[in-house]
């Protein structure tokens, strides 16, 4: 018998991460509850030590490994780092608001380790098990991660929502998947282009790609897959919706470029008029439902769904007619959104873990009112957030809606960019309510005089958060040349 | 780039200096914020002055030209430069902000700070807006300069601001995120290039320039405004503190005839030229109709926007008439609008620190307790209506006189202004300050101060001296305005 064994280097960071994963997992059994630091330390030095390993391993060359299950690309690795530095900001973000709660135990940090390691895994995969190992991982972490706090009502049952149709997505993906595997006889990503063009069952191969579109646009969250976004956002304990909203979209979109882009590639035309139609949907219902929320999180919820919906629209229009000159802009371009987005949804969220305190959870829209009076500096950061969040100029988010933009005008569809900045007109409306409410109101009785109960370090990076949005768009070149060189990694490997 | 950056400075020493006076602090230091936010308008102004000075008439080349590569990827520069056509509104602009700073002295009373800064922010963007000659770079500072005016309006305005701010916001989106389109098919069509010089150059085919023309217009013409996108005028200006009504009125509506002359005649002239029976009916509609509604106001400020709205009118007559005494009025009609509406804003503001009434039922015999006042209030109101010798005159005289010699008919029509203008704003002025004391407030009134009497008299000063002398304007802009109709003209139809 034949035993090869892989070459573990190439997925250090992987490995490095279960270790420091298990290690936490043992040593929060022996900590005393004062001295819960210690798992927090462990788990941001961890994330700082993945990060370290991730970059000082980062080469041009692609390196497939595992029996060719994993690839360590450029791609890969740039939106690995990406993930550690939000994972990072998560966990500074939602300390205090976890520990007022009671929720900060080691389980907490065990989890959202697992639950990146899931997604290093979704992010490095070039072969479907791998994928799909990435992915339950990831869903079975969060699955822990939302319900973490077993005495709220209102927390089990997001929980259960998602679990449901979490397990139903990974079911229609499998069933993709294994359709794909009758029509090419592989289950390597790299391997079915070859595949297809020695000859495949095309019936099978595009019943099979709408399952996997399916699974993919519940991960994404996308209509009409989009049931549980509100749900989960709204039930789950903040410092929880912060990761899902952030570090999970990363992980979505790492999903989508290597399942359809490197893997599906020859299908472009039919998986990019599907994802059109998930876009316009997503654009549409996702503005429109916003305008009738009073929760903040549910609010932000509904503009994820219409964000995933923009950056589908720069997959979307990678190829026109045959001509394929278009790649590198559009696939690019919705990384640029989803890079952006992340940094915006981290900043989002972490003020709403701000304004929480003990027994109160901020998550109302009225709870920001008059917030100008309270604390003239964060409420200027939000009013950064909003602006940019509905592709106002001067921050990054414009640049993210105007790179997906000219990408669908550069394809001729010029009816789907006045479509798109017709619902970002609409959708402005929320994002000012939001405005309006801080400047425009007085702050209510009860909240009036409540100092802000948050530490120095979430203040600072909150801020730096903030204040990124507005640099990175007056200096957009720098995120733009890393998506630039990402995707050129991915489009290169075949 | 060649020379001292005056026009970077004159852009960013306002938004630094804004940001600065944020930093001021709360309402305790007002005093301080007050006057560091005076010492950078003055500074502001001063920049600006060698603009002037050392400005070339002979060439209608761009002079103090800045070009940097921001964005090279998408050939996205920050590039700067002014000719006969803007030079005179970044002078304009900076001037009126120490006037606003001025005339908000004693009236603003909370988040002093924050008004002060609000306004030098959106006094630097204004001035990147008129120098900018990188298409996005307009557009950056045209959407962004949304969001200043905005919190004005909203924090700082009356009864009913949440509704105009919000109502002037979406409108004025609306129309840009379409320009946006436009740009962005500029982009593609001139060979990847956002110079707008370029883009003058690019003799595009008819129908492609016709659906150019028509994105700009939607986003020219709601700033203007034009009827029948107009309506956001009269609540924002109903609504804004005296500051805000005073720079929407003198520079934001002149934002949108100003982007008429850089993109819409020069890169769609004949689109331009085949709708201009169309802008011309539009323009009439505004200075006939609008005039007669103004006639019928009760309330002062709301008179005045609608009389605002008719001047602009004016202008959009003079643009689309074609000739060089038409085109040249708009311009002296746009800076004369700028000083005469200033004043009248101002005086409106006056009474209303004291009497918290705009309405002119209210009012009666004020000649009586404010003669001084009363004095000023009648220069204004005579050059409103456009009494020679006064800046309302000039421009307007030069709009007629090249209307009569375009068509007799579009002349008598424009000419109505003289009758209509008159009517409005004299009856207005009658009843507000001539007769007998009408209640015990108006006999309770004092007189203005120094600080009131030193804005009235500036503004004073400008408007006769330019109605008596106005060379030094019209020298600026002639050989711009000449090379701007032979390039309309070189593609007449026949």
């Amino acid at each position: 018998m034949n035993y090869v064994t892989p070459d573990l280097f190439p997925a250090s960071a992987e490995i490095f991460m279960l270790i420091m994963a298990s290690v936490i997992l043992v040593t929060e059994l022996v900590v005393a509850k004062e001295q819960r630091w210690i798992i927090y330390l462990l788990t941001q030095l961890s994330l700082v030590g993945a990060f370290a390993l991730t970059f000082f391993t980062l080469d041009g060359q692609a390196v497939l490994t595992f029996g060719s299950m994993y690839i360590d690309d450029l791609f890969g690795d740039f939106v690995k780092l990406v993930l550690y530095f939000t994972v990072f900001v998560c966990l500074i973000y939602g300390r205090r608001y976890l520990s007022v709660r009671n929720l900060d135990k080691g389980e907490f940090y065990v989890l959202t380790l697992f639950a990146t390691l899931g997604m290093m895994v979704v992010i490095s995969a070039s072969n479907f098990v791998s994928l799909f190992l990435g992915l339950e991982l990831l869903a079975l972490s969060l699955y822990g991660l939302i319900s973490i706090d077993r005495d709220s009502a209102k927390s089990t049952e997001a929980a259960m929502k998602y679990f449901v149709l979490s397990a139903m997505a990974s079911g229609m993906l499998l069933y993709g998947m294994s359709m794909i595997y009758g029509a090419t006889g592989t289950l390597d990503l790299l391997a079915i282009g070859p595949r297809l063009a020695s000859g495949g069952n095309m019936t099978v191969m595009l019943f099979g790609l709408v399952f996997l579109v399916a699974g993919l646009g519940f991960k994404l969250g996308v209509v009409p897959f989009h049931m549980w976004v509100p749900d989960v956002y709204h039930g789950a304990p903040t410092a929880v919706t912060l990761f899902i909203g952030s570090a999970t979209k990363l992980a979505a979109f790492a999903l989508l470029m290597r399942l359809l882009v490197m893997g599906l590639f020859d299908l472009v035309a039919h998986w990019q008029f599907m994802l059109m139609i998930l876009a316009v949907l997503s654009i549409a219902l996702g503005n429109l439902a916003a305008i009738a929320q009073t929760n903040i999180k549910r609010m932000l919820a509904f503009s994820a769904i219409s964000h995933m919906g923009y950056m589908l629209l720069g997959l979307a229009s990678g190829v026109f007619r045959e001509n394929e000159t278009n790649l590198l802009n559009a696939y690019s371009s919705a990384m640029f959104y989803i890079f952006s987005y992340v940094l915006m949804s981290l900043a989002a969220f972490g003020m709403v873990l701000l304004l929480s305190r003990a027994g109160f959870e901020a998550d109302r829209l009225e709870d920001y009112k008059g917030l100008n009076k309270r604390s003239p500096w964060f409420a200027a950061m939000m009013m950064i957030i909003m602006l940019s969040m509905s592709g106002l100029p001067f921050f990054i988010g414009f640049y993210a809606k105007f790179m997906v933009l000219q990408s669908v005008v550069h394809v001729g569809y010029f009816w789907l960019a006045v479509f798109a900045v017709f619902f970002s007109l609409i959708g402005a409306f929320y994002y000012l309510r939001v405005v309006k409410l801080m400047y425009f109101d007085a702050p209510n009785e009860a909240d009036a005089n409540v100092e802000i109960d948050a530490p120095m370090d979430m203040r600072v990076m909150l801020s730096l958060n903030a204040l990124a949005i507005a640099l990175l768009g007056l200096m957009p070149s720098t995120v733009l040349e890393y998506s630039i060189a990402s995707v050129h990694a991915l489009l290169t490997l075949q | 780039m060649t020379g001292f950056p005056l026009l970077s400075l004159a852009i960013w020493l306002p938004i630094v200096g804004g940001l600065l006076v944020l930093a001021t602090g709360n309402d305790r230091n007002a005093m301080l914020a007050r006057l560091l936010a005076l010492i950078i308008a003055v500074l502001g102004f001063a920049i600006t002055i060698p603009l002037y000075t050392g400005f070339d008439v002979t060439t209608s080349d761009m002079q103090f030209v800045e070009m940097l590569r921001w964005i090279p990827r998408f050939n996205i520069n920050y590039n700067l430069g002014v000719d006969g056509i803007s030079v005179l509104f970044i002078l304009l602009n900076s001037f009126i902000t120490i006037l606003i700073v001025l005339a908000s002295w004693k009236v603003i009373k909370e988040k002093v700070a924050q008004y002060m800064a609000a306004f030098l922010i959106l006094s630097g963007l204004m001035n990147g807006i008129f120098a900018s000659l990188d298409a996005v770079l307009f557009y950056v500072f045209f959407e962004s300069s949304l969001i200043p005016m905005y919190l004005i309006v909203g924090v700082w305005g009356g009864q009913n601001r949440v509704y105009a701010a919000f109502k002037f916001f979406l409108y004025t989106l609306l129309g840009s995120l379409l320009m946006l389109i436009a740009l962005l098919y500029l982009f593609f069509a001139s060979g990847f290039s956002f110079s707008i010089l370029e883009w003058h150059t690019l003799n595009l085919p008819y129908k492609p320039q016709i659906l150019v023309f028509l994105a700009f217009l939607a986003a020219f013409s709601v700033k203007v405004p034009m009827w029948p996108v107009h309506t956001w005028l009269p609540d924002a200006h109903v609504e804004a503190p005296t500051g805000g009504s005073i720079v929407l009125a003198a520079i934001m509506l002149k934002l949108g005839a100003y982007g008429f002359l850089r993109f819409s005649l020069p890169i769609a002239p004949l689109a331009s030229q085949a709708l201009s029976g169309m802008m011309i009916g539009l323009s009439l509609i505004a200075v006939v109709y609008i005039g007669l509604v103004a006639l019928v106001q009760q309330d002062m400020k709301k008179l005045i926007a609608y009389s605002s709205i008719s001047h602009m009118g004016f202008v959009t007559l003079g643009f689309f008439i074609f000739n060089e005494l038409g085109m040249e009025g708009a311009l002296i009609q746009m800076i004369s609008h700028g000083f005469i509406s200033a004043g009248m804003f101002f005086c409106v503001g006056v009474l209303y620190d004291r009497m918290h009434s705009r309405q002119i039922s209210d009012y009666g015999g004020v000649v009586n307790t404010m003669p001084k006042f009363a004095a000023f209030f009648m220069l204004f109101s005579m050059a409103n209506a456009g009494l020679p010798a006064t800046s309302g005159f000039v421009g307007e005289f030069m709009v007629i006189m090249g209307a009569v010699k375009f068509n007799f008919w579009t002349g008598f029509a424009a000419a109505s202004t003289l009758i209509l203008g008159a009517s409005y704003t004299l009856w207005m002025y009658k009843r507000v300050i001539f007769g007998a004391v009408a209640n015990k407030q108006v006999a309770a009134l004092h007189d203005i101060s120094a600080r009131e009497f030193l804005i009235l008299a500036v503004l004073a000063v400008c408007v006769l001296g330019m109605g008596l002398y106005p060379l030094p304007f019209t020298e600026v802009m002639h050989a711009s305005v000449d090379n701007l109709l032979k390039h309309v003209a070189s593609s007449k139809l026949p």
